[in-house]
Formats: structure tokens, C-alpha cells, sequence
């Protein structure tokens, strides 16, 4: 088991050195903590990034400016949001399940961060090149529920216990058509390491060289992932205008901020598994036969192609939460039940049966 | 209502007096069991202002202006019915000018109301956007409002013996522009939400409410009309020269809450019609007829109803000769409306709740009053 | 047959039409000109408020420190809320007659509803509503203004 943080040099310079300057095993625990500070601040980041960019996003839709106050062009709102946040009291009601009540958060927060390891960035920026990348990340992922159910049941609020109730259900149904999507995949490029699936799109990507059944389980992946996200039009869990809030109606200050931060940590993960499984992660834009547009796109580092991609699918998952109403809970259980799970059976049939001949390019 | 017992699985959630779906302090206390609700009980009263009682103590043309603030969406037509039940007690009329200005400012009313409402629904239903949409055309309503009346929401405009102010030098120009407007941007209405599968799953089939239930319960409006009802007051008992205008009872026998959206879709279309007639041919003239400066009603009873935004709204006036009334009583169209809730959510689902509440476009302060 | 041709219809409309929505706020995401946001303390000076406005009830005086209102009081009886209280004092005219004068016209601005039926009912035209809404302020007492200035008294006969 070796950690992949390779490639760059400045990694390696790193690595080297703490070799030299401490005993194999401390260095690998530095390099541990480094890892993850690291990850956690592009999370926090991009986290911060991305509240801003879609209520600037939402603004524009609804013909509205968004934030337009706290700096140029309201650009350190997000920051002012995530102080004010820090500086709130944590309020704990009197007849909750203090221990579940404080714990829920950190569950929720640390198992979106423990989705974020198997995810390659660039070509070699990748925490663990772990051999079963997106079995892991289904499995891990689906782990939220848990803080989420905890999160409801110990708040002692009715309206608390019955989102976490529906994300329970909601979560639970929409995982299988969100494993039989990324299916699809795995059997066309016969590995479930991620790396391995980038690289089995060095010659395009899947979404173009898999035919019918990749591009049907590409939309599937995005609204069982927009559901798995609890994101509007499957907000059920949070119901503004049913629940107040749902599971974390009774949640405030720096405990509502992990909530938050979970969110949108998922969200960037399942967009990056979604990019990298479909869009073909880190891979420039590539077309067999065609060396000059390959050798073009090549120019273009690995990881902006990444972000780009991870950054197209956050856009398109803004853009439904805008747009669209919300499901009630019957019809959501309904949609997943009745039609995405036999259309993924099917298409993973299919996908089969291609991926057998090899017909795909 | 009896209190119930809870069995086993059963549990109880109060929907409001703080709730975002609940528009304002109606306070719902819904049974249930899992996502099903057995049943619901309203719990009033937590806005009401006493306005028929501060209504006594205030003199005829004074307390119009409180029945704005009863359904502020529709203050102009509450103003109107106030109006109307007092020039019938004085048996005067309003000139032909102010009686046409009334008409327009109601249709306008109903515009602004209908829209808010849409928005409203799409922000109930979890949609954000419809609310920005609706609120761009119904801005320019209330800036049409603002610069005739004076204010935007509580205008007091309408008054007995016709109304406070001539129009606006710019009236008619920004009427045709905003009909144009909004004729160009009905299509939206049908792209966003109309159309749209989720809003059609969330609202065909339920919500049913038959025309025997209707009327039974006294539902009024656009409710009773999706349910095929024919109750448009301003049909079956014309006022303001309602007769003299061209326009069409919408009716739907659905009666679910997709009949009581479509219903407020065509409505609007119908009032923009009527405007389209009336802004051309404003007869010129005197706006107002003067009233002495202290109105005495001769002793009896008058009553006047008008067709709101959300269905009849009845004013009764007992005079018994002095300068303040003996007794107003309002019969509002909300606190009807309200008691169709309770059969519909039977069954229904907590997200149901939601949409219905929003399909009969409650207004609080005129349930309480 | 029909029920799959059904099932399938099904999806497409509910492609369809979620796409059409999109569509919309997505014009209107490259359409930054048709925002409608005014930003409204930056642009105090070119905001549109119409002649008419009733933002609260002034007595207007002339060059001369002279208005028009006689202590009539009929604001007053006419007000609703009780937003109006006139206070009047016996002055002696140099004829030697005795007439009541206007001494204080006091405004509870916090109070007031803005009907405008103060306005309606005044026989002289004295009062008229300014458009004046930024009436906040961090102590009450400031929203009961007294209306007419010190040392202001009646128009002169008008002719």
C-alpha cells in the first residue's frame, strides 16, 4: 500500500525530504496530515467558490444580481457567510439526544471527505490509487445516510425526523440505479480503479465512444446523484416549504456549517465521479485517428480539463435546483422504482452485450 | 372540533403559525400517519384586528380603508364592495369615468393578485424562479398603482361616490404597455411551470373537491369554479358596469388542483381582455361625485357583493341613521375557501398539503379579519 | 403494446418539458440586460418615485413663514387612526376680536397609515403628502413631529 502522491516534483521534493529528515514512518504520518490539509482546504475552497457562484448563478436566472455588497461584485459574501457561521452558537435542544445530536454532523462531514480519496485530480494527483475506486466511492458514499437518520432522530423535532425518514428512503432507492450507471462503465473498461478508467479513455471519451447506453447511463448518474445530494427537485429531505428544514431544522452555527460543507463536499464528489467516469476525468479531449486535435488538446493541462469538466456538471446541477418543482415523496420513490431502475437493468444489459463484441470505438 | 385520540403510529404536527408555506399565521394541525395525513384541524384567530368591530367606531368613508387590509391582494376590491354598499344606502351612483377607472383598477388587482399567486405556488411547490418571473409584470402593475393612487399595496383609492384621483396622465400608456408585456410573457408561465411534468404530477388528481362539496362549504371563486360551479359575482350580479364589458366565466370540472391552476392562468387572460376594451373608451367626465363631509346612511340594511381575486366578498352594512354604522359584517371569500381543506387533505400527503394550500390561494388576514 | 408505447411517451414529455423550463432560465442566465435589480441606496438619485406618492402628510409654508391651515380640525375628525392632534390658542386680532389660531399641528408618523383622507378632507388645501420614505429612525419619539414651523402663522386674506 503506497500512497500516489507522485509526479510533480514538488511533491517528490517533499516526500524526499522529509525522508532524509525524519524516520520513514513519521514522514509518512507528516505526508498523511499534509494530504489531508490539503484536501480539506480545496474542499473548503471550492466549497466557498461554489455558494458563491451559484447564487450568483440563481441571480442571473431569476433576473436578479445575487450578492452584490460585501466586495467587489459581492465576491466575499461566501467568506462573510462562513464567519458568520464559525461565530454562531451552537444551540443543543434541551430534550435531544445530546451525544447523536453533536456526533451527526461529524459523521456526515467526515464521510464525504473519506469519498474524496480514491479521485484522481491530474494524471498522479491521487490520494490512494485504491483498485476498487468506484466500488469504494458508492460504498462510502451511501454512508451519509447514517449522520443524516442521526441527525433526525436526535433532534426531537417531528419535522426533523421526518426528512431524515425520507432521505433515508430517498438515498437508499437511489444508490441501485446509481450503481448500475456507473456499471455501465466499469464493464467497458474492465477495471474499477479510477486511474484505469482514465486511462481507458485515452482515445476518447466514454460518453462519445460508448454509444446509446453510456449516454443514458450518464443522465441517469446525474439525477440519481442529484437525488443522493438532496438537492432540489429531490429536496425532500429538507422541504423548505414542507419540513421548514428537514434534518437539520434544529442545527445551528458551526453545526449547520458542516451540514452545509457535506453538501456541497458530496456534491463536488459525485460531480468529479461523473466527470471522471464519464467525461473522461484528467483526459484531454480526445478523438481516435485524429493525432493533430489530440496532440492540440494536450496542450491544455490535465488539471483544468478536470475542473472544467467537474465544474460543467455542477453548473448543469445548479441549473435544475433553479428551474425546476419539487417531487413529492410517493412520485420520487415512484420515478426511481418505475423507471429509472428498469431502464439502467436494461442498459446495463446492453452494455453488455457491446462491451462483449467490443463494438464501441 | 372534538379532540382526537393518537393510536400507536399516529402523530401530530402543527403546521405554523410560523410556517413558509402557510403565507402568513394559519396555524394547521395535521394527524399523521408516516406521510399520510388522517386529518387536519385550522386553528384562526392569530391575526385577528377586530376590523368589523374597529369598523363601528369609525365613520362611512373612514373605515374603507381598513378593508385593505384584509386581502391586501385585493384591497381595491374590497374598497370597491365598501364603496358600492354605501352609495347604495345614499342611492347615488358613480360617475360613468369613475365607474370605468373602478373596473380597470379591479382587473388590474386581479392581474397582480393571480400573479403573485403563481409565484407564490412555484416557490410552495419548491421551484425559486417562478417568483422573480411573476413579480417583474406585477412591479409594473404597482408602479401603475403608485403613480395613480399614490401607494402600492393598501391604496384607499376607490371611495364613495366614485374615486379619490383622476388617472394618471400616464395611465393609459403604461397599461397598453404592460398588456403587451405580459401578453409576450404568458408563454413563460406554460415553459416553467405549466408544462412542466413535475408540476403536472404534483397537481392532477389531487386535491379533488366535487361541486356538491363546493357549494356545500361555501367555497367561492376560482375554487368553486374549477369544480364547475358558476358563481363569478360579476356575471350573475353585475356592478360598475360589469354587463357592459365582454368576457368569459372560466369554468372547470375537474375540480383538483390542476383545474384551480388553469383556471387562474385563463382568468388572467380573461382579464387582460377586459382591460384590453375598457383602456381605449375611459369615458371623460367627472371622476368623483362629492359627498358631504360627514356621510349619515339612513337607518336599514345594505349589502353589496364583489368578485375578489379569490372569490365573493360580501359587505353589510346596518345603519341605524348616525354617522358611524351599527353593525359591518364581511363575508370573506378566504374564510370559505379555508374549509375546503380539511376534506381535500384527507388521505393526502404532507407534500400534498403543500400544493393545495397553494391552489386555493388562502390569505390569512382575510380569514381573520 | 400501448402501455410500453405509453411508458415511453411518458419519459419524452418529462424530458420535454423539463428541458423547455431550462431552456427559460437559462436565456435569462445570457440575458444579464434583463435584470431588474435596483440597487437602491446607490441610486437614491435617479429612483423613480411617482408625484403622487403618500409618503407622509407636510404642511407646506411659504417664503414668509406662512401657511395655509385655520385649526379647522376637520383632518383631525376625519383621520381614522388618530394620526392627527391640532392644538389651537385664542389670540386677540388688533380689532380686538377673538379668534382661535393654529399652535402646534402635531403628526404621529407612526401611526399613520397613509390613506390620505386628511388630504381629501381639508378645505383649505393645507396639507398635501411629500414623498418622503426613508422615515426610519432610532428613537420613536422623533416619528411625532410638529408640523407647522416656529413662528409661522396664517396666510394672509387670500384674494
Amino acid at each position: 500500500m503506497q500512497l500516489s502522491i507522485s509526479l510533480l516534483e514538488i511533491t517528490r521534493a517533499i516526500d524526499s525530504w522529509l525522508n532524509s529528515a525524519f524516520h520513514p514512518h513519521v514522514a509518512y504520518g507528516i505526508e498523511l496530515v499534509l494530504a489531508g490539509v490539503a484536501v480539506i482546504l480545496l474542499v473548503v475552497a471550492m466549497a466557498i467558490l461554489m455558494v458563491y457562484a451559484e447564487r450568483k448563478l440563481a441571480g442571473f436566472m431569476q433576473m436578479r444580481l445575487g450578492p452584490m455588497r460585501v466586495g467587489k461584485w459581492g465576491s466575499m459574501q461566501a467568506v462573510a457567510d462562513v464567519m458568520k457561521l464559525l461565530l454562531k452558537e451552537c444551540l443543543v435542544p434541551t430534550n435531544s439526544d445530546k451525544l447523536m445530536f453533536r456526533v451527526a454532523p461529524f459523521v456526515v462531514t467526515i464521510v464525504s471527505f473519506m469519498t474524496l480519496v480514491p479521485i484522481a485530480f491530474a494524471k498522479g494527483i491521487q490520494l490512494w490509487d485504491i483498485n476498487i475506486g468506484v466500488f469504494y466511492i458508492t460504498a462510502v458514499s451511501s454512508l451519509s445516510v447514517i449522520g443524516i437518520l442521526m441527525a433526525g432522530w436526535s433532534s426531537n423535532n417531528k419535522y426533523s425526523l421526518l426528512g431524515a425518514m425520507r432521505s433515508g428512503a430517498q438515498i437508499v432507492s437511489y444508490e441501485l440505479s446509481g450503481g448500475l450507471a456507473l456499471i455501465v462503465v466499469v464493464m467497458m473498461s474492465g477495471t474499477l480503479s479510477i486511474s484505469g478508467i482514465v486511462q481507458a479513455q485515452a482515445d476518447g471519451w466514454w460518453v462519445i465512444k460508448g454509444h446509446i447506453p453510456v449516454i443514458i447511463a450518464f443522465v441517469t448518474f446525474i439525477i440519481t446523484s442529484t437525488a443522493e445530494l438532496n438537492r432540489a427537485p429531490f429536496d425532500l429531505a429538507e422541504a423548505e416549504s414542507e419540513l421548514t428544514a428537514g434534518y437539520h431544522t434544529e442545527y445551528s452555527g458551526m453545526q449547520f456549517a458542516m451540514f452545509f460543507l457535506s453538501e456541497y463536499t458530496n456534491m463536488f464528489v459525485l460531480s468529479m465521479v461523473a466527470a471522471t467516469v464519464f467525461l473522461g476525468g484528467w483526459m484531454p479531449f480526445h478523438l481516435a485517428g485524429l493525432d493533430g486535435l489530440n496532440h492540440f488538446m494536450d496542450y491544455i493541462p490535465g488539471i483544468v480539463w478536470f475542473f472544467g469538466k467537474t465544474f460543467f456538471i455542477l453548473f448543469l446541477i445548479v441549473w435544475f435546483r433553479w428551474t425546476f418543482p419539487r417531487l413529492r415523496i410517493d412520485q420520487l420513490l415512484k420515478l426511481e422504482w418505475k423507471y429509472l431502475l428498469p431502464v439502467s437493468i436494461i442498459n446495463v444489459l446492453f452494455a453488455a452485450f457491446i462491451a462483449l463484441m467490443g463494438w464501441y470505438l | 372540533m372534538e379532540t382526537k385520540d393518537i393510536k400507536h403510529d399516529e402523530f401530530v404536527i402543527n403546521v405554523g403559525p410560523q410556517h413558509p408555506s402557510t403565507h402568513g399565521v394559519l396555524r394547521l394541525e395535521l394527524w399523521l400517519d408516516g406521510e399520510d395525513i388522517i386529518d387536519s384541524k385550522p386553528h384562526l384567530g392569530y391575526i385577528h384586528r377586530g376590523i368589523e368591530k374597529m369598523s363601528e367606531a369609525l365613520g362611512y368613508k373612514q373605515f374603507i380603508y381598513l378593508t385593505s387590509r384584509m386581502d391586501y391582494l385585493s384591497a381595491h376590491i374590497s374598497n370597491q364592495a365598501c364603496s358600492l354598499a354605501i352609495e347604495k344606502g345614499l342611492q347615488i351612483e358613480a360617475p360613468a369615468r369613475a365607474q370605468v377607472i373602478r373596473v380597470l383598477m379591479a382587473e388590474l388587482t386581479r392581474l397582480a393578485s393571480h400573479q403573485l399567486w403563481w409565484g407564490a405556488l412555484g416557490l410552495d411547490l419548491g421551484a425559486v424562479s417562478p417568483f422573480f418571473y411573476a413579480f417583474r409584470e406585477r412591479e409594473m402593475i404597482l408602479e401603475i398603482f403608485e403613480e395613480t393612487c399614490g401607494s402600492r399595496l393598501t391604496m384607499n383609492y376607490i371611495t364613495p361616490g366614485g374615486v379619490v384621483n383622476d388617472l394618471h396622465p400616464d395611465f393609459v400608456k403604461k397599461v397598453k404597455k404592460l398588456i403587451e408585456q405580459l401578453k409576450g410573457n404568458l408563454h413563460e408561465y406554460y415553459q416553467l411551470l405549466t408544462g412542466n411534468v413535475i408540476l403536472q404530477a404534483r397537481t392532477r388528481g389531487v386535491g379533488k373537491l366535487t361541486a356538491e362539496d363546493a357549494v356545500s362549504l361555501g367555497c367561492t371563486g376560482p375554487v368553486a369554479r374549477a369544480s364547475g360551479v358558476k358563481c363569478d359575482v360579476r356575471k350573475l350580479h353585475p356592478y360598475d358596469g360589469y354587463d357592459k364589458v365582454e368576457f368569459e366565466e372560466v369554468l372547470n370540472d375537474k375540480g383538483d388542483n390542476f383545474a384551480r391552476y388553469w383556471l387562474r392562468i385563463e382568468e388572467m387572460k380573461q382579464s387582460i381582455y377586459i382591460i384590453e376594451q375598457l383602456i381605449d373608451n375611459i369615458p371623460e367626465g367627472s371622476y368623483r361625485e362629492k359627498l358631504k363631509g360627514v356621510v349619515k346612511l339612513p337607518a336599514g340594511e345594505y349589502y353589496q357583493r364583489v368578485e375578489t381575486a379569490r372569490g365573493e366578498l360580501g359587505v353589510y352594512i346596518v345603519s341605524d341613521g348616525k354617522k358611524e354604522p351599527y353593525r359591518v359584517r364581511f363575508r370573506t371569500p378566504n374564510f370559505s375557501n379555508l374549509n375546503a381543506l380539511r376534506p381535500m387533505l384527507k388521505g393526502a400527503k404532507i407534500g400534498d398539503m403543500v400544493s393545495m394550500m397553494a391552489t386555493l390561494d388562502l390569505i390569512i388576514p382575510d380569514i381573520d379579519r | 403494446m400501448n402501455s410500453i408505447y405509453q411508458y415511453f411517451r411518458a419519459i419524452w414529455y418529462g424530458f420535454s418539458s423539463l428541458w423547455k423550463g431550462m431552456m427559460l432560465t437559462g436565456h435569462y442566465l445570457v440575458h444579464p440586460k434583463k435584470i431588474l435589480t435596483e440597487q437602491y441606496p446607490e441610486n437614491r438619485d435617479t429612483l423613480y418615485i411617482p408625484e403622487r406618492f403618500q409618503g407622509e402628510v407636510v404642511l407646506p409654508h411659504d417664503e414668509n413663514n406662512e401657511h395655509l391651515c385655520t385649526g379647522c380640525t376637520i383632518c383631525e375628525m376625519n383621520c381614522p387612526n388618530g394620526s392627527i392632534k391640532i392644538i389651537t390658542r385664542q389670540v386677540e386680532t388688533p380689532e380686538g376680536k377673538k379668534k382661535k389660531e393654529l399652535d402646534e399641528w402635531v403628526y404621529h408618523l407612526g401611526l399613520c397609515t397613509f390613506c390620505g383622507q386628511c388630504i381629501d378632507a381639508c378645505p383649505q388645501d393645507a396639507i398635501k403628502m411629500s414623498n418622503a420614505f426613508e422615515h426610519s429612525v432610532y428613537d420613536r419619539k422623533l416619528l411625532t413631529k410638529v408640523l407647522n414651523q416656529p413662528g409661522s402663522k396664517l396666510k394672509s386674506a387670500k384674494k
